[in-house]
């Protein structure tokens, strides 16, 4: 039986370039941008990183493929540089590549990086793309918010919900996500609106308006992990360690197989649960501190808190119009903006979220701090409802 | 006995009003502005004359029960692909085994009735299996032409043979006479056309009632015996005339569908034949005459069998579903009667590797999945391990089809930023019944008017174009049922 990453692994040091329309930057720029803060932070020099993870989903529009793009942009020392694409999850994924690499021993420290330049492509909304040969020839054409979109018409059949009162939890769970986002200086959304600003913006995607879409940009964040023995001779105090790292990948029963009812995420159902026993949790909405969730879509985020099993099935409407989700409600998520406000470079955004969590439990969110956090959640979601990728790791301090 | 043992036919539901024709094209060609009344089916944006040609085909064998069918032969004056056969699109799309002869028979406005002249002749009732007759078009002209307000869009079909007929061919008579009334050369989008008084006074009023007299004769019937006359023009009182000139009452003229459908090309005597032998009583003698190049003039009579046959809605259950189109301005684009600005999404390349069209036809052309041997799970695509995840049995899935099977909607969206000729793009997961579900592109849907629990109906439509090399792609999308109205 696996004994699992539950703290094997603790994260030395962070980084993350201001999230946004970079319009001055390159991928080298964002990247290099991002390690700045991250090897300052861990105070190592760049020849201890062992190996290195980059992480990076739509590369034909920025950096080109491989590992390449990392070790120049750094000029690392001729090391492995493996790059790794699970779709929005990619970020979740360099951090796991790291992390596995250390706690198996094969190094004693290791980068992973995500890094996405989305606004080189002349439009709004992400970059179009081929979806393989086959694909293109009988997958619906949809869009993002348009395949997100489908949880809204099926939640609401499955519960019973009144549209109007599902719109409205969504446009809480948007305005909440601007609020918070007002208050984080790296992100890319720092304004605030209300309610009747998101109930009446144009429609992306039916019942989807402007404001239920997370933001297009560009960014990079970077972690460099090692193993909690060599973080204390390193002079590190309080360690923030793994918890859990846990991904499940669709097989196609969503898409093919009757049994889903598109209502919800049958990935992020089985990966929390996952994660919620290698971490040894037991009540999470009780013992989780902090949530950042892949909150690409309102509707994304609302029935994600179901499937993180911190609301109950059919009861994330309430506890969102509760606030039980805000910055001063019993369990605040996406205090940094989320992908809403933060912003979503996509190779970037589960590393992102770990950022956040490890400046919360370090004490060093400033503003938008929340009250001595010990056990926080990453959902990094990539692809769409009926069929995705789900990563879900937890965080906190060790011993938590 | 030889004759037609099945009909069935395809209007598509979108129809023009000529009025909106008129009120955009009339300051330069003020003579439309008299046509200005009823209305003309158009060809939805991802329609054509092979996806129409499958439907009516599908509305002629939908009721025969997996009729045996040895041939297919399309007639059509617009047929998408000038090197690819045609027919033997619509033969994958009807998932047709594959020992079958496919032709496409094509450049005159004879084309159709050439075709159901050809499959009469062949069909000499010493081979097994029926011909599938197809007659599709879908006429193109520029803006402000005056046959933008005459044509219409459509299909019908037939099956041909010597068992279970329902209308008896007495007798035919053809003629070839090159009088190039209209023209479309080489390379060339539309037609030419020459003055109408010329086409109506020395081709129309000769050519055909000469061909209809000889007909007669030929079937051994005298005028009086007709019951229906099909003769069609889109020149005013030329039908009139020509039944007067060959001695039939003008009240035995088939419904001409102007105004309501328009002149559906190389089709249309045939859309007229299926509309009119839906209300056919036994023993009634139907005459169709075509005009392109000459005249086909064939001569059937209907038997008892008549009684009992029904296409699944025919051409006047196609007239039916319909849904009134103002916008002038969507015709043209969809058209390419203007350039209009389709935005960066539109950019996206769609080349499709024919290598893996090929393996996959029976999948992408027939939309047929799998069916598990071990569970009996039906699952689109069909694929190496069963979908079940309490069998996920490895090899086991036979062939299932999945396009004649209805569906629900289970999840669905109206997306404003997917690039689409018509916008909001309409997607969801259908659930079929018995079992198989995936996520498909809607068509045909009314914004506004699309629910969770939906009845739809799959349909042969085009996916994607591919203007950069000239192809297209052709796939499955649900459209809405019981989309007629009584």
């Amino acid at each position: 039986m696996a004994s699992g990453i539950r703290d094997k692994v603790a994260i030395v040091g962070m980084g993350c370039s201001k999230f946004g329309e970079r319009w001055d930057c390159d991928t080298e720029d964002l990247i290099v941008e991002a390690f700045e803060e991250c090897i300052l932070d861990a105070g190592i020099d760049i020849k201890e990183i062992q190996a290195a993870w980059l992480a990076t989903a739509i590369e034909e529009v920025h950096s080109g493929k491989g590992g390449i793009p990392l070790a120049f942009a750094l000029r690392l020392p001729y090391i492995p540089v493996t790059r790794v694409e699970n779709f929005c999850a990619s970020g979740s994924e360099a951090l796991r590549g790291a992390v596995y690499a250390v706690a198996s021993g094969a190094c004693d420290i290791a980068l992973a990086l995500g890094v996405e330049k989305l606004k080189d492509t002349g439009y709004g909304g992400l970059p179009q793309r081929s979806r393989g040969v086959l694909n293109s020839m009988w997958w619906a054409n949809y869009s993002a918010p348009g395949s997100f979109a489908q949880l809204a018409s099926a939640y609401q059949a499955k519960h019973g919900i009144n549209a109007d009162e599902l719109k409205r939890a969504m446009a809480h769970i948007s305005v909440k996500s601007h609020a918070n986002g007002s208050k984080n200086p790296k992100a890319h959304l720092r304004n605030k609106i209300t309610e009747d600003q998101v109930l009446s913006a144009p429609i992306i995607a039916e019942p989807l308006g402007l404001f239920d879409c997370c933001g297009v940009s560009d960014g990079a964040a970077c972690a460099i992990v090692t193993t909690p023995e060599i973080a204390r001779n390193l002079g590190k105090k309080d360690l923030i360690t793994v918890k859990a790292l846990q991904l499940s990948v669709s097989n196609g029963t969503e898409s093919g197989h009757n049994s889903w009812d598109g209502s919800h995420f049958m990935t992020a159902r089985i990966a929390s649960t996952r994660a919620y026993e290698e971490a040894g949790i037991r009540d999470p909405r009780k013992e989780i501190d902090l949530a950042e969730v892949h909150d690409c879509f309102s509707i994304t985020e609302l029935v994600t808190m179901e499937d993180l099993h911190l609301s109950p099935e059919g009861g994330a409407v309430k506890d969102v119009l509760d606030g039980f989700y805000d910055s001063d409600g019993g369990l605040p998520c996406q205090i940094d903006g989320g992908l809403k406000c933060f912003g979503h470079p996509i190779g970037s955004s589960g590393l992102r979220m770990i950022y956040e969590l490890y400046l919360q439990m370090q004490g060093r969110a400033s503003e938008r701090q929340v009250e001595n956090p010990k056990l926080g959640l990453t959902h990094n979601l990539g692809g769409a409802p009926h069929q995705n990728v789900c990563s879900v790791a937890i965080i906190g301090q060790l011993g938590a | 006995m030889i004759g037609l043992s099945g009909f069935g036919g395809y209007i598509p539901r979108l129809r023009l009003s000529r009025k909106s024709i008129a009120e955009v094209n009339g300051w330069i060609q003020p003579g439309i502005k008299r046509l200005g009344k009823g209305e003309r089916s158009i060809c939805n944006w991802d329609e054509d004359s092979v996806t129409m040609a499958v439907e009516a085909a599908r509305d002629c064998l939908d009721n025969q029960n997996g009729k045996q069918l040895r041939a297919i032969y399309l007639g059509s004056t617009t047929l998408p692909f000038q090197d690819r056969q045609n027919s033997g699109v619509v033969a994958a799309a009807l998932n047709l085994d594959e020992a079958l002869s496919t032709i496409d028979i094509t450049a005159a406005q004879t084309a159709g009735t050439s075709a159901l002249v050809a499959a009469l002749d062949a069909a000499d009732g010493a081979k097994e299996g029926d011909i599938l007759v197809l007659a599709s078009d879908a006429r193109r002209t520029r803006s402000a032409a005056q046959q933008e307000m005459t044509f219409g869009d459509g299909a019908a079909a037939f099956t041909v043979g010597s068992k279970d007929v329902v209308a008896e061919l007495l007798g035919y008579h053809s003629v070839s006479i090159d009088f190039v009334d209209h023209y479309r050369g080489d390379n060339r989008e539309y037609d030419y056309n020459w003055e109408e008084r010329w086409i109506r006074d020395e081709g129309l009023l000769k050519i055909i009632p000469n061909a209809i007299s000889e007909a007669f004769g030929k079937a051994g019937i005298a005028a009086e015996d007709v019951d229906v006359l099909i003769a069609p023009s889109t020149l005013r009182g030329v039908s009139a005339k020509i039944a007067k000139m060959v001695g039939v009452s003008e009240e035995s003229l088939a419904e001409s569908l102007d105004g309501v459908v328009g002149e559906t090309g190389c089709a249309h005597p045939l859309v007229m034949l299926s509309h009119s032998l839906e209300s056919a009583l036994p023993g009634q003698v139907i005459v169709v005459a075509s005009f392109g190049q000459g005249c086909d003039v064939l001569v059937f009579k209907t038997t008892d069998a008549i009684a009992s046959f029904k296409p699944s809605l025919g051409i006047s259950g196609y007239i039916s579903r319909r849904c009134e189109e103002t916008n002038y301005n969507k015709f043209m684009a969809f058209n390419d009667l203007v350039l209009q600005e389709k935005g960066m999404r539109a950019e996206l390349d769609n080349q499709t590797a024919l290598t893996q069209l090929y393996r996959r036809r029976d999948m992408l052309l027939g939309l047929v999945g799998g069916e598990c041997d071990v569970c009996g799970t039906h699952q689109f695509p069909r694929s190496r391990i069963c979908v079940n995840p309490n069998c996920n049995a490895m090899n086991t899935q036979k062939p299932f089809q999945f396009a004649d099977i209805p569906s629900k909607i289970m999840t669905w969206s109206a997306d404003h930023l997917t690039y689409c000729p018509d916008p909001p793009l309409h997607y969801g997961i259908i659930q079929f019944e018995g079992g198989g579900r995936f996520l498909a592109n809607f068509t045909d849907v009314d914004v506004g008017n699309v629910e969770v629990g939906q009845d739809m109906r799959m349909m042969f439509r085009i996916k994607d174009y591919d203007d950069l090399r000239g192809f297209r792609r052709y796939f499955w999308k649900a459209a809405p049922s019981n989309q007629t109205r009584n």
